[in-house]
């Protein structure tokens, strides 16, 4: 049995610690948003956070993550209340197909949670492992942009303003 | 004693000292060369700024003199020692901030002697130890590859030095100790490939500065101890000459793919510092790339795997019951890309276990793949392999190190492998 902290609700499951915490999200906890892409670490679609930190959930054994907490884009906000990251993602319209953006989110959340006023060289740094295959980087980085200042920072040097 | 007697004595103490301090300063002292307009840059040769472009490639100067995210040349990468962070200078053609207003001999001195365009002496992280040997025609042309590149205006870091080695005239001293700048000889029973080779390697790519272990005084280990395996950035560089660990034969032509491609099918991917070796190799003179590899293949002709390529061991189920917990991270977190039959296996990137790595005396390598991963060394195309740092905690680390080791390693057992994770993890910021 294993206790899996999941955007602040605890559930006890029956399950292999082998088993990739994607599986258990989205199997288990009926938790959508991460997304399985290549389910070998190279797209960033499963991206969740752990302990505040990006992390691709389709390498990480549920058996690992212990007692940290793992946060999903469920856990940013509802669609009736849809928190800084995905109000900021809708307003720059960042999705396209729409597959990559709650890892897009999740790392945009956790560079956040980190600093709320990256260089954009950070930005572009933590965004960098995951994919867009629809070529929609330039708004995603704008939403990331908005975001930022929503959380009341900015990216220090943005290559453009957010209007 | 009588008074008079005494002060006989501390008069004769302080001129002694005085003429050791005057010795000293004649030991040490090196004029400025005077200051130059910056050269032209269309006044160059295009031919010999070409040669100059791949001499830069061969001796890895961006590895030192760009910081992450920085400017090619423009300096700032941090390389820490025991004494200290030494920054890597601009050495763009900025003349208020880099070399611009070095005259041919301000830059010749600099690489064969260790002494900057104003007198002072420089720190031999810049290795002009083996510099000492490269060419008038190869440092021409280096000169005016550099003198052509953008000027960029850019200060890096003032460098960390414990007291009392920010006082650089003390490096006279570190020099009469250890730089010695045997010249290279041609040796007429070896090949004209081996022969340039040699030369590529022992001055201009100067791959023991990473390969060789160091004294006290980080003087590079030569003779018997040369290529036995040495330090760079938080990662183990493995011996080079008849200790290799490699279970496969480093040929000619493995080495050669690796230098040119970042990976060698029989071995790995370049990891770590590694990796921008092979990116400029990429992209230097292949013949020049093929002599290199003929020497380094000569210095490893004694190494285990030279002689005979033994089978790789797997004991899957014995190491899984000596460690259930790295097993089960394994299965979850590696094996979707490693395990015999995988994705990643089958379209033909090479086997863990004959990564060099798992066989070396130290843990260090391993960890660092596990917790930085694999950047793509010369082309983008890869090869890849996802960090591991924020996903898994020390102890998880290593209980995966110590089950690979287990299963795949041939070499002695690591022990203290989560205080090694902890250090890696430190040592790697």
């Amino acid at each position: 049995m294993i206790d899996l902290t999941v955007n602040g609700a605890t559930t006890r499951i029956d399950i292999d610690p082998a088993t990739p915490l994607l599986y258990v999200l989205r199997d288990d906890l009926g938790l959508h948003a991460a997304k399985f892409g290549c389910g070998l670490g190279q797209c960033g679609a499963c991206t969740v956070l752990v302990d505040d930190k990006p992390v691709f959930s389709c390498l990480l054994p549920v058996g690992a993550i212990g007692t940290r907490k793992v946060t999903t884009v469920e856990g940013l906000g509802t669609a009736a209340k849809p928190g800084d990251v995905q109000r900021a993602f809708l307003h720059e319209q960042a999705a396209q197909c729409g597959y990559c953006i709650p890892g897009m989110m999740a790392r945009a959340e956790g560079l956040l949670r980190k600093t709320v006023t990256p260089t954009e060289d950070e930005l572009r740094t933590a965004m960098a492992p995951s994919l867009c295959r629809c070529g929609t980087h330039m708004r995603i980085l704008r939403a990331v942009r908005r975001a930022a200042v929503m959380r009341g920072g900015g990216v220090v040097d943005a290559v453009e303003p957010v209007t | 004693m009588t008074r008079s007697g005494i002060t006989r004595r501390v008069i004769w103490a302080v001129a002694a000292l005085c003429v050791c301090v005057v010795v000293f300063a004649i030991i040490a002292y090196r004029p400025a060369i005077a200051t130059v307009t910056r050269p032209d840059p269309r006044l160059f040769d295009p031919a010999l700024v070409a040669q100059g472009a791949n001499v830069a490639r061969l001796s890895n100067c961006v590895s030192c003199h760009q910081s992450a995210g920085g400017r090619p040349y423009a300096g700032g990468y941090p390389v820490k020692t025991p004494f200290g962070t030494i920054y890597g200078s601009n050495i763009t053609p900025d003349p208020a901030t880099g070399i611009g207003a070095w005259s041919p001999a301000a830059f010749r001195r600099a690489m064969r002697e260790g002494v900057g365009r104003d007198g002072s002496h420089l720190y031999p992280a810049f290795p002009y130890t083996h510099y000492a040997n490269v060419t008038d025609g190869d440092l021409s042309a280096l000169y005016a590859f550099l003198m052509t590149r953008p000027a960029v205006r850019s200060v890096p870091p003032a460098n960390t030095m414990i007291p009392p080695l920010g006082f650089r005239p003390l490096l006279a001293g570190w020099k009469l100790l250890f730089f010695r700048g045997e010249p290279i000889t041609t040796d007429p029973h070896q090949s004209v490939a081996w022969n340039r080779g040699r030369y590529i390697g022992e001055t201009l790519a100067h791959c023991t500065a990473c390969h060789s272990p160091r004294g006290l005084l980080q003087q590079e280990k030569r003779g018997a101890q040369a290529y036995d395996g040495g330090w760079s950035g938080g990662w183990y560089a493995p011996p080079i000459n008849a200790h290799s660990p490699a279970v496969r034969a480093w040929t000619v032509e493995r080495l050669e793919a690796y230098f040119r491609t970042g990976l060698s099918t029989a071995h790995a991917a370049a990891a770590g510092p590694m990796g921008s070796v092979t990116y400029n190799l990429a992209r230097a003179a292949p013949t020049d790339v093929r002599a290199l590899a003929t020497y380094f293949a000569w210095q490893m002709r004694d190494a285990p795997a030279a002689r005979f390529e033994r089978p790789l061991p797997d004991r899957r189920a014995f190491a899984s019951q000596r460690h259930p917990d790295g097993a089960r991270l394994y299965e979850g977190a590696c094996a979707v890309c490693h395990e015999p039959g995988a994705a990643m296996m089958v379209s033909g990137r090479p086997a863990l276990p004959l990564g060099t790595p798992l066989h070396e005396d130290n843990p260090r390598d391993t960890i660092q793949i596990i917790l930085k991963g694999l950047h793509p060394p010369v082309s983008p195309r890869g090869p890849y392999m996802p960090a591991f740092a924020d996903a898994l905690d020390d102890r998880q680390v290593s209980e995966i190190v110590a089950y690979l080791q287990m299963r795949h390693g041939t070499g002695p057992a690591w022990t203290d492998l989560e205080r090694d994770v902890a250090k890696a993890r430190k040592e790697g910021e």
